[in-house]
């Protein structure tokens, strides 16, 4: 948290808003206390004179120096800006967290509600109360703050209810703890971060609707100055000494602005991005490029993937997949599957850095140039999260077609209709009403087998799917699966399935690889074939119909080094019941057999002895 | 221990022409000291009973007790009931200690009680006490499922439900998980109803075994009898997947 807070401080713009906003408010602190004398003295020889040598923006009507007057008003301008957003942040959080107090049916109302004021214009509001409240600051501070309110009780309530359905909420009101303790340590805290940036800008906005109202003249009242009334008297003379004006505006909008740019910068500092990174250059030129090769829908070369702190959760990743075929990636979560699949399709984020000496996906270098169609026409990917993937405030079908009105030019009412003929045909029952249907009217498993069906909806060439089948139930995995298969030959669709399901990849795939610390470690047409002793070990983990009741299951002892701990030798030594010295010491490399399947282990041909022989 | 009994549960979401009956008519007891394990496909309503009998989803027929006691009421016992989730990625606050998610769910008693309490429970998941002060976010997908296991066994639970616990975990973490869940049972008699789309789990863990579809029990039984001679189709078809 602090870590990425300082880490918006690090981009340029971030660095400027936050000295900016440092600057604001480090003269809203010490200007009335150096200044004050400066401001207040009247002088009456120098009346309502223009900018001149020792008055820097002129003086006002009593011959008071204006620049200091602007330097001094900062205190008040902010002072008040910050009382309005606290009393916005104080109601909206009081309105917006009431639905998650109050039951359901109090909830709706209290939701209604917020609509309804939201929809109210907010200066009108504040006029409103202005007039209620009276004329002078106090009734200001109240109508913007009140003004602001509503949609901060908005953001309050959408957010709550984002947090309010996840699993860990659940578990602990489960758990029988009370409503209000739930919101307090469970809630609040996950959505401050929002609320926070939020509250900043709109401390910007507060700042300008307080300078609009002091101008108007239903602010702050004499003597007390503010920039807003500032503007207001500089207005007056504006054709005589225009700096009288300017320069209190100016100080509003730079005040302003310093909000507004710091609240956006941490905004953006905190992941709310969504630009995809480009593929640098690989560093070693591809020494063999093959010639147009028809065979191979994909072809990867010594795929590496750098983290900013040089750490490298995928090493040196080598695969080809042909027209049509199914290859499986298994093995534990962090061995680099997700990351392999992500810098493939080349969904990697900037500061993360993706190698490789050869990269094409149907004969064209995805190294050079942009790519960016590629997804959703002839790459089809199909994410590990359901709920991430889709968008929580669409229905499912409009989702779906987007992707097909705009990469092949469907009418709106065709992209639909093969929306709902995907649906149907990853087993959704009533595709049409479904179609209909937000996310969260979804089960979690109808929510993934959509996902597949929006992969479905271009033509692709390769279906690249992590955990697609996770949390299905075996016989709609099993019609997936097979749903998926009927595509492939149909079409000779490829597939890259990225599982840790062993018996999921057993069951569709023509081939295997199995990853272990970022490494390919086996490649092979089937697991009972497999050589590598991580491997032979996964594949025991499993329980199956004829696991023994009456013994503890096998389990493989240890855990995946972490990725700073990736030393010499064989990343599974600390696990493996074959490993000697020379292991430890040497990474074994990964060496093609006759056969063409591949393993990195230097014992891989002991073992293979020892099993023909048992 | 104690036995926790549905009787005659309907689950229904939504109103009038748009609503939809999740759970229908469901009866199904857990006895004290058993792990029945509940099978069926996704959106077959398994999770929905599991979500009633702990109060996070209100039911609109029937009654759900523990030991003849009706837990429908917003009381104490619903402590004594608690849910294993399962994405342990989701059902940890990220914000919160492993020692504070543990602790939260703990009766009320004074401190020093409670930490040693919640180093015990640590130790039954086989998981070192002095990562009581780290957060998910430094936890394995394996070790988050037992720290929510202990999180349910902080609340002295009669009866725990488990829905899929092992389905988001590795296979070399699932078999410990599995292993830990059977010790579990052993050592402290609890009762448990363990929900899995996956036979060869539930095979492994549970002495009966319910088997529900669209909203509804379709068999039942000691899960031998069951695995061997199954009655309705959809049994079969599980069995042959
Ligand atoms: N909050 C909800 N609103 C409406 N329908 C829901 C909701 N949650 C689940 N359902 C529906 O209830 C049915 C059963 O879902 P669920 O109990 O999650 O299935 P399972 O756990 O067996 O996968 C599904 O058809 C699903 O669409
Ligand atoms: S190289 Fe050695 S340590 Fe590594 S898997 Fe093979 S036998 Fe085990
Ligand atoms: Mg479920």
């Amino acid at each position: 948290m602090k870590k990425r807070w300082l880490s918006v401080l690090r981009t340029p713009v971030g660095l400027s808003a936050g000295l900016l906003l440092f600057v604001v408010l480090a003269l809203a602190v010490v200007a009335p206390l150096l200044w004050s004398g400066r401001a207040d003295h009247v002088d009456t020889n120098v009346m309502l004179e223009g900018a001149s040598a020792r008055h820097w923006v002129g003086t006002d009507d009593l011959g008071r120096d204006l620049f200091f007057r602007v330097l001094v008003a900062t205190r008040l301008s902010i002072q008040l800006a910050l009382v309005a957003t606290l009393i916005a942040v104080v109601v909206g959080l009081a309105l917006g967290t009431l639905p998650a107090l109050v039951g359901p049916r109090l909830g709706r109302f209290a939701v209604a509600v917020v609509n309804v004021a939201v929809a109210f214009p907010g200066l009108l509001l504040a006029l409103f109360f202005a007039v209620i409240f009276g004329v002078g600051a106090h009734g200001a501070v109240l109508a913007i703050g009140l003004a602001s309110a509503p949609s901060f009780a908005r953001l309050t309530q959408t957010l709550v209810a984002g947090v309010i359905s996840l699993d860990y909420v659940a578990a602990a009101r489960s758990a029988g703890i009370g409503r209000f303790r739930v919101l307090l340590r469970h809630v609040l805290p996950n959505i401050a971060e929002p609320l926070v940036v939020n509250a900043t800008i709109g401390a910007g906005g507060s700042l300008l609707a307080f300078a609009g109202l002091s101008f108007l003249g239903l602010g702050v009242q004499a003597p007390q100055y503010d920039w807003g009334r500032l503007l207001g008297d500089g207005l007056a003379s504006i054709y005589v000494s225009p700096a009288a004006a300017l320069a209190p505006g100016v100080a509003v909008v730079v005040a302003g602005l310093a909000f507004n740019l710091f609240g956006e910068a941490v905004a953006k500092g905190f992941g709310l991005t969504t630009q995809l990174g480009r593929l640098p250059e690989a560093p070693s030129a591809p020494a063999d490029v093959p010639e147009l090769d028809t065979e191979h829908v994909l072809d990867v070369q010594s795929l590496s993937v750098t983290l900013p702190g040089g750490l490298r959760p995928v090493r040196d990743v080598s695969l080809r997949i042909r027209r049509g075929e199914a290859v499986g990636v298994v093995g534990e979560s962090g061995s680099g599957k997700s990351l392999t699949a992500l810098a493939i399709a080349q969904l990697i984020e900037e500061p993360v850095q993706v190698t490789a000496s050869r990269l094409r996906f149907r004969g064209t270098d995805l190294l050079t140039g942009s790519h960016r169609r590629l997804l959703g026409t002839s790459l089809a990917m199909v994410f590990q999260d359901p709920m991430t993937a889709f968008n929580p405030v669409r229905r499912i079908g409009a989702q779906l077609a987007e992707g097909a009105r705009e990469h092949d030019g469907l009418t709106r009412k065709a992209a639909y209709a093969r929306a709902v003929d995907r649906l149907r045909s990853v087993r959704i029952r009533e595709p049409e009403r479904r179609a209909g249907q937000y996310p969260h009217e979804f089960s979690g498993g109808m929510r993934q087998r959509a996902l597949i069906g929006m992969g479905m909806m271009g033509k692709p060439a390769l279906i690249i799917a992590d955990e697609p089948t996770t949390a299905l139930d075996v016989t709609v995995q099993a019609q997936i699966l097979q749903l998926l298969q009927e595509i492939r030959l149909a079409d000779e669709v490829a597939l890259l399935l990225i599982s840790h399901d062993v018996t999921v990849v057993r069951a569709i795939c023509d081939r295997v690889l199995v990853m272990y610390a970022g490494r390919i470690v086996e490649d092979v047409s089937s697991l009972d074939r497999a050589r590598h002793p991580y491997t032979r070990a996964l594949v025991a983990a499993v329980p199956t119909m004829e696991t023994s009741l009456d013994e503890p299951l096998a389990v493989i002892p240890g855990r995946m080094p972490d990725l700073a701990d990736v030393s010499v030798g064989c990343a599974f030594a600390a696990r493996c019941p074959l490993a000697d010295d020379h292991c430890r010491q040497v990474e074994p490399s990964l060496e093609t057999s006759p056969d063409g399947s591949r393993v990195a282990c230097w014992h891989a041909n002991d073992l293979a002895l020892t099993t023909r022989g048992s | 221990m104690s036995e926790l009994r549905f009787e005659a549960v309907s689950v229904r979401y939504g109103h009038g022409r748009h609503s939809m009956t999740a759970v229908d008519d469901v009866s199904l007891t857990v006895p004290s000291g058993e792990i029945v394990g509940l099978v069926g496909e996704s959106g077959s309503g398994k999770s929905t009973l599991a979500r009633a009998a702990v109060g996070l989803t209100p039911i609109s027929a029937g009654r759900i007790t523990l030991d003849g006691r009706s837990i429908d009421v917003r009381s104490g016992v619903r402590r004594q009931l608690q849910m294993v989730f399962q994405d342990p990625y989701l059902s940890l606050n990220p914000r919160m200690s492993i020692g504070q998610s543990i602790g939260e769910t703990m009766p009320d008693r004074p401190r020093s009680q409670r930490s040693a309490e919640v180093r015990r429970l640590m130790q039954l998941v086989d998981l070192a006490p002095e990562r009581m002060s780290q957060f998910p976010a430094q936890l394995s997908g394996g070790q988050r499922q037992r720290v929510a296991l202990a999180r349910a066994l902080a609340g002295q639970p009669d009866v725990i439900i488990a829905d899929e616990i092992t389905s988001a975990l590795d296979v070399s973490v699932q078999g410990t998980v599995l292993n830990l869940v059977r010790d579990l049972q052993s050592q402290l008699g609890l009762s448990m109803l363990f929900i899995s789309h996956n036979l060869a789990v539930v095979r492994y863990v549970a002495s009966q075994v319910v088997v529900m579809y669209r909203g509804r029990i379709v068999e039942h039984g000691p899960t031998a009898d069951v695995l061997a001679d199954p009655q309705h189709p959809y049994t079969r078809e599980l069995l042959s997947a």
